[in-house]
């Protein structure tokens, strides 16, 4: 896995700090641009928007480093081409042949798939269909395209934010696979949501009681009662977002300390 | 380095008469986030205010100064202060953020700044993390058991509460109680046995009590931003700093109880291990110094 990134970057590892605009100049000179594929499937577009509001890095992004090869709205193509990665948002409905098949697709043309947002890598809130609704009340099964096929990495959120995407891209332009590593073991947290910080927290001994979980929960389903984190499941809608920052699940302790440069 | 990375370590403690009368040790953090609002380093702080009920602290959005006061001293029970960061940016839309942190809580909010998978437009808010140390902490209700069934104290009356010298303090206006610390194991929470950090080693300038004399702290001086601050507080007479003695009362203290929390969070870590029993840091075996903060 990590062989084929660095592969398809055309690079070895080589952290570098920061991504600083020569860098991305000359990367964007001397190799073939990736090519990136959208795929859109049920999700709320919420993760492209946030992708889109990191103006600064994005003309860059897409004129220079990147080829956009395929996606609705973005690249006026029908045939899905060869990809070097394909971006899916949205969780796949098993009723919806279409999507089933792009996914399928997806996975045979691209040499990388990652799951961007929670949706496509935890189900998210479409993890509460049970069809009956409009326009096709046969769509009831909606899972997280892991489910279906073999995942990468994920970008779980709901949406991520446009911070953990620009570092991601910088990431992937330096060859930093210390950073993508929790993308790459995320891609198997396919099962998520605001239960896990009593399962996997709380239970095993581990919550202190600090308080990121609920500040990381963007539904404000989680309070914090007696210093433990209480959750009110009609709000949660099961990004893992909560469990996901707390400091008690994983720990990567190399990466924080060299980013405060201790 | 038991102590974690720093640039400089030192006695200090606030000038400010007033500070030293309502903080725990050297009023280190209340000093420097009153200074850092005055200077607009900080728009705002999140500290551990109080609630309704006594000595039980609320996570508490600060604007002034005399809201950073009201928050002095310790209170040694859960505030979940990362939680209130939220409200801090989105609710009362601060952009320069300050935050008095206990070192897992530090360790929150730098994990959020490395890795914001949900969180946007938070990072880069957080201005200056005051880490304090901590040893352990207690659920409320162990807290209600040391102050009335231990020392035997109305909660109301409790003007102070400490740990020191192998001792649980309570102080009432006319009284000092105090039981030995042992009395205290089985009331802390859980979570805290696998902690391997005393001294809030990734915090922008940390400070506690141990390795001070009394109504002094020990202060550390962290990241290129709490230098910064700490140098300003300083310069400005905010602050005033002594060294801290070398010897048994002063750092040699200090690194002994750093270590060994160290050495028992380790054990623990590894025990959990072997029967398989989840926990985000390395087994000992697995890490080049055991002693390491990961
Ligand atoms: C649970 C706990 C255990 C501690 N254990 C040790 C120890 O073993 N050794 C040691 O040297 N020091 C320990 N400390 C730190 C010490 O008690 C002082 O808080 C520290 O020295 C700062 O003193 P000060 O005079 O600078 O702070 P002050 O100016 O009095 O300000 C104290 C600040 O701490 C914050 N605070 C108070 N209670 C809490 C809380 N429960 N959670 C988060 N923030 C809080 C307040 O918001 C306030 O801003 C502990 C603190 C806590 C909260
Ligand atoms: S984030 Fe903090 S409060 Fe929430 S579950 Fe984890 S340790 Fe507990
Ligand atoms: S509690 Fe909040 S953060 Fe956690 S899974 Fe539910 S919605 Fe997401
Ligand atoms: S001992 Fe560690 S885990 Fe426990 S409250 Fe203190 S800093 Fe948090």
């Amino acid at each position: 896995m990590i062989a084929r990134i660095k592969e398809f970057l055309g690079m070895e590892a080589q952290p570098k700090e920061v991504a600083s605009e020569q860098e991305v100049e000359k990367v964007a000179e001397e190799k073939a641009k990736p090519r990136i594929g959208y795929i859109h499937l049920s999700g709320c577009t919420g993760d492209v928007m946030s992708l889109s509001e990191n103006y600064d890095i994005l003309a860059p992004l897409l004129t220079e480093m990147v080829d956009i090869v395929y996606g609705q709205t973005l690249a006026d193509v029908w045939e899905m081409p060869e990809m070097d990665v394909a971006l899916v948002e949205g969780s796949v409905c098993l009723q919806d042949e279409h999507s089933v098949k792009e996914l399928m697709e997806a996975r045979e043309k691209a040499g990388l798939v990652v799951a961007l947002g929670s949706c496509a890598a935890t189900g998210c809130f479409t993890r509460y269909s049970r069809g009956g609704q409009q326009a096709n009340p046969n769509h009831e099964s909606f899972v997280p395209i892991a489910d279906l096929i073999k995942v990468d990495a994920a970008l779980p959120g709901c949406p991520p934010s446009p911070e953990i995407i620009a570092k991601t891209v910088v990431a992937v332009i330096n060859g930093d696979m210390d950073y993508l590593q929790p993308m790459i073991d995320l891609a198997g947290y396919t099962e998520a949501g605001g239960s896990d910080l009593q399962y996997k927290v709380v239970n095993q001994a581990l919550c202190i009681g600090c308080g990121t979980c609920a500040m990381a929960c963007q539904t404000r389903a989680l309070d914090m009662t007696s210093g433990r984190p209480e959750l009110n499941e009609d709000r949660c809608v099961k990004c893992g977002v909560c469990y996901i920052q707390c400091p008690r699940s994983w720990w990567p302790a190399d990466r924080i300390n060299k980013d405060l440069g201790l | 380095m038991v102590l974690g990375t720093y640039k400089q370590i030192t006695l200090g403690r606030s000038t400010d008469k007033q500070i030293q009368k309502i903080s725990q040790d050297g009023g280190i953090a209340t000093a420097l986030l009153c200074f850092a609002l005055d200077e607009k380093i900080i728009d705002g702080a999140v500290v551990a205010g109080p609630s309704d009920e006594m000595w039980k602290p609320m996570p508490t959005v600060a604007m002034t100064s005399d809201d950073i006061m009201a928050a002095a001293g310790t209170k040694y029970t859960l505030s979940p202060n990362n939680w209130m960061l939220k409200q801090a940016v989105r609710q009362y839309g601060l952009e320069k953020v300050g935050i008095v942190t206990i070192p897992c809580q530090t360790m929150g909010i730098r994990k959020m700044q490395s890795y914001p998978f949900g969180v946007r437009f938070m990072a880069d808010k957080i201005a200056l993390d005051i880490g304090i140390c901590c040893t352990e902490n207690f659920p409320f209700e162990s807290l209600r058991t040391f102050i009335s069934a231990k020392a035997g104290v109305d909660f109301d009356l409790v003007e102070k509460m400490d740990i020191g010298k192998g001792k649980f303090w309570v102080h009432t206006q006319d009284d000092v109680i105090s039981f030995p610390i042992k009395e205290t194991h089985g009331y802390e929470q859980n979570g805290c046995k696998v902690c391997l950090d005393l001294v809030s080693e990734l915090s922008d300038i940390s400070t506690g009590s141990i390795g001070a004399p009394d109504d002094w702290s020990a202060v550390q001086v962290r990241t290129d931003i709490g230098e910064t601050v700490f140098k300003k507080a300083v310069d400005a007479g905010a602050i005033e700093l002594k060294p801290i003695d070398e010897g048994k009362f002063g750092l040699e203290m200090l690194t002994r109880l750093a270590k060994s929390k160290k050495e028992k969070a380790m054990k623990v870590i590894d025990e959990r291990k072997a029967m398989g029993l989840p926990v985000p840091y390395k087994a000992s075996s697995e890490k080049e110094d055991p002693l390491a903060n990961v």
